[in-house]
């Protein structure tokens, strides 16, 4: 049995590797958890594509605002110095590639950096994909926070995805309870090369990880690693 | 003298035909315009082609319109929430169509129409369900599809504030689609806590100038804001808090 770190760890982890002057986008659902854990001292500017950028955390109760909401319709404030905007110009600072970092959730990645996240598929389910398509495509970093393994034990990242696309080759990094990978690019190859392991959680090994994913995965851990 | 101000709801939606195609702003409750959905709901329109980011929230507002089944077909990115029982129903059982678009192209597209643009390569979709059978092109060595603009015969919009010229001022997340929808429909109306004399809007603060605004009624105050100052006190659906319909 391998080693998982728990939502709240791996947001930590995610908070981590963020920069003081980013605008960041943090996608419904878990990715929402990264703001819990970005330090105080430092200036990291929130956007919901609803039109907010300097989005501050939920209200104090009584102080619910149904003006001032966030992408997942849940309330929140604003932050000395946001800014409000129509959704034509959110939209613009997502594909036009002001961002620098968004965090979605997924239900697969491939090897080549696609994600499909938005929709399993399903026959008589609903669909809806919101800004997902958006975000995927735009920010200058694409994030995916998720768990390794579905609930069945499936691997969520895999060579291709069978669910349909968000976007192709979107991807950069995966952050996992297990590991941490990113979507390589080999120099002067266009085609990503796979998923490189850059940090492991616990003790996990990239050979388990192998096992439990199918994956060639390559090895970068190395050099990331303390001991 | 120009005065787009009409004196109650009924007039403002006055003369909005069976299948018409009606742009309704807001993102979820936020910004929605649930007092002329109402009043269009009263007018007896029907067959209608709505553009709105969702398909409903509860049973008001657009919920309420599609449960009358005034709405023929919708083009949306997020109709399935929590609370669109009113639509899932509805199409579940095959009796509203689905135009699915993602949430920058329902934008964009709704802003190119407003802008005379006549179409225009957007990167999002690409190589996805959504973007099958539009045309594709490499531009700079990437992928766009091509996207068309969305008009609507009418736009109903909600502000904070509008003078009789139809200069708006929204406020916070709730101007959202305003600004794009107003510009994008033959007939745009908005209803607004408050209609201010001429003048009193801060030019700079004018977020839809009145060239791209037809009718402009008043419906009263946000229950959360007072004197122009923020209270508090309601729940994020804009009820009071401890009250009877108060959710959990």
């Amino acid at each position: 049995m391998t080693t998982r770190i728990s939502r709240d760890e791996l947001a930590r982890r995610i908070a981590a590797d963020i920069p003081e002057g980013s605008y960041v986008n943090l996608g419904i659902g878990a990715p929402t958890l990264v703001a819990n854990f970005l330090p105080e001292d430092q200036e990291i500017i929130l956007h919901t594509e609803n039109g907010l950028l300097g989005m501050g955390p939920a209200p104090a109760e009584g102080r619910v605002d149904p003006d001032l909401i966030n992408a997942g319709k849940q309330p929140v404030t604003a932050l000395a110095g946001a800014a409000y905007f129509h959704h034509a110009d959110s939209f613009a600072m997502m594909r036009g590639g002001h961002l620098d970092v968004c965090v979605l959730g997924a239900f697969q990645v491939s090897e080549r950096g696609d994600l499909a996240n938005w929709s399993t598929g399903a026959p008589g389910a609903i669909p809806a994909v919101g800004g997902a398509m958006d975000l995927a495509i735009g920010a200058k970093a694409v994030y995916v926070m998720t768990d390794l393994l579905t609930k069945e034990g499936g691997s969520k990242l895999v060579a291709e995805c069978d669910y349909p696309l968000t976007g192709v080759g979107c991807v950069s990094r995966v952050y996992t309870d297990h590991a941490v990978f990113d979507v390589t690019d080999e120099g002067f190859v266009v085609t990503p090369e796979g998923f490189a392991v850059r940090e492991l959680f616990g003790d996990n090994t990239v050979e388990e990880l192998r096992a439990l994913t199918g994956l060639a995965l390559v090895d970068a851990s190395a050099s990331t690693r303390e001991d | 003298m120009i005065d787009k101000t009409v004196a109650s709801v009924a007039d403002a939606v006055a003369g909005i035909p069976h299948g018409a195609t009606v742009m309704i702003g807001g993102f979820g409750r936020a910004g929605q315009p649930v007092e002329l959905i109402d009043a269009l709901i009263d007018s007896g329109a029907g067959d209608l082609t709505i553009v709105s980011n969702n398909a409903g929230n509860g049973d008001v507002g657009l919920a309420r319109l599609l449960k009358e089944r005034r709405v023929r077909r919708i083009l949306c990115s997020f109709p399935r929430q929590h609370d669109s029982w009113v639509f899932d129903e509805l199409y579940r059982a095959g009796e509203i169509e689905l135009e699915l678009v993602p949430q920058g192209n329902l934008a964009e597209r709704i802003r190119a129409a407003g802008a005379g643009i006549g179409a225009f390569f957007s990167p999002t979709g690409v190589g996805t369900v959504l973007a099958e059978g539009k045309e594709e092109r490499v531009i700079d060595g990437r992928r766009y599809v091509l996207e068309y603009p969305i008009r609507a015969d009418v736009a109903l919009v909600s502000a904070l504030k509008a003078d009789r010229w139809g200069n708006l001022v929204y406020r916070e997340t709730a101007r959202n689609f305003g600004p794009v929808m107003a510009s994008a429909a033959t007939t745009t109306i908005v209803q607004v806590d408050e209609i201010v004399e001429l003048g009193a809007l801060d030019p700079e603060a004018v977020a839809t100038p009145g060239i791209f605004v037809d009718r402009v009624v008043a419906v009263g105050s946000r229950p959360w804001v007072v004197d122009g100052e923020f209270v508090g006190g309601v729940d994020v659906e804009g009820r009071p808090l401890g009250s009877q319909e108060a959710s959990a």
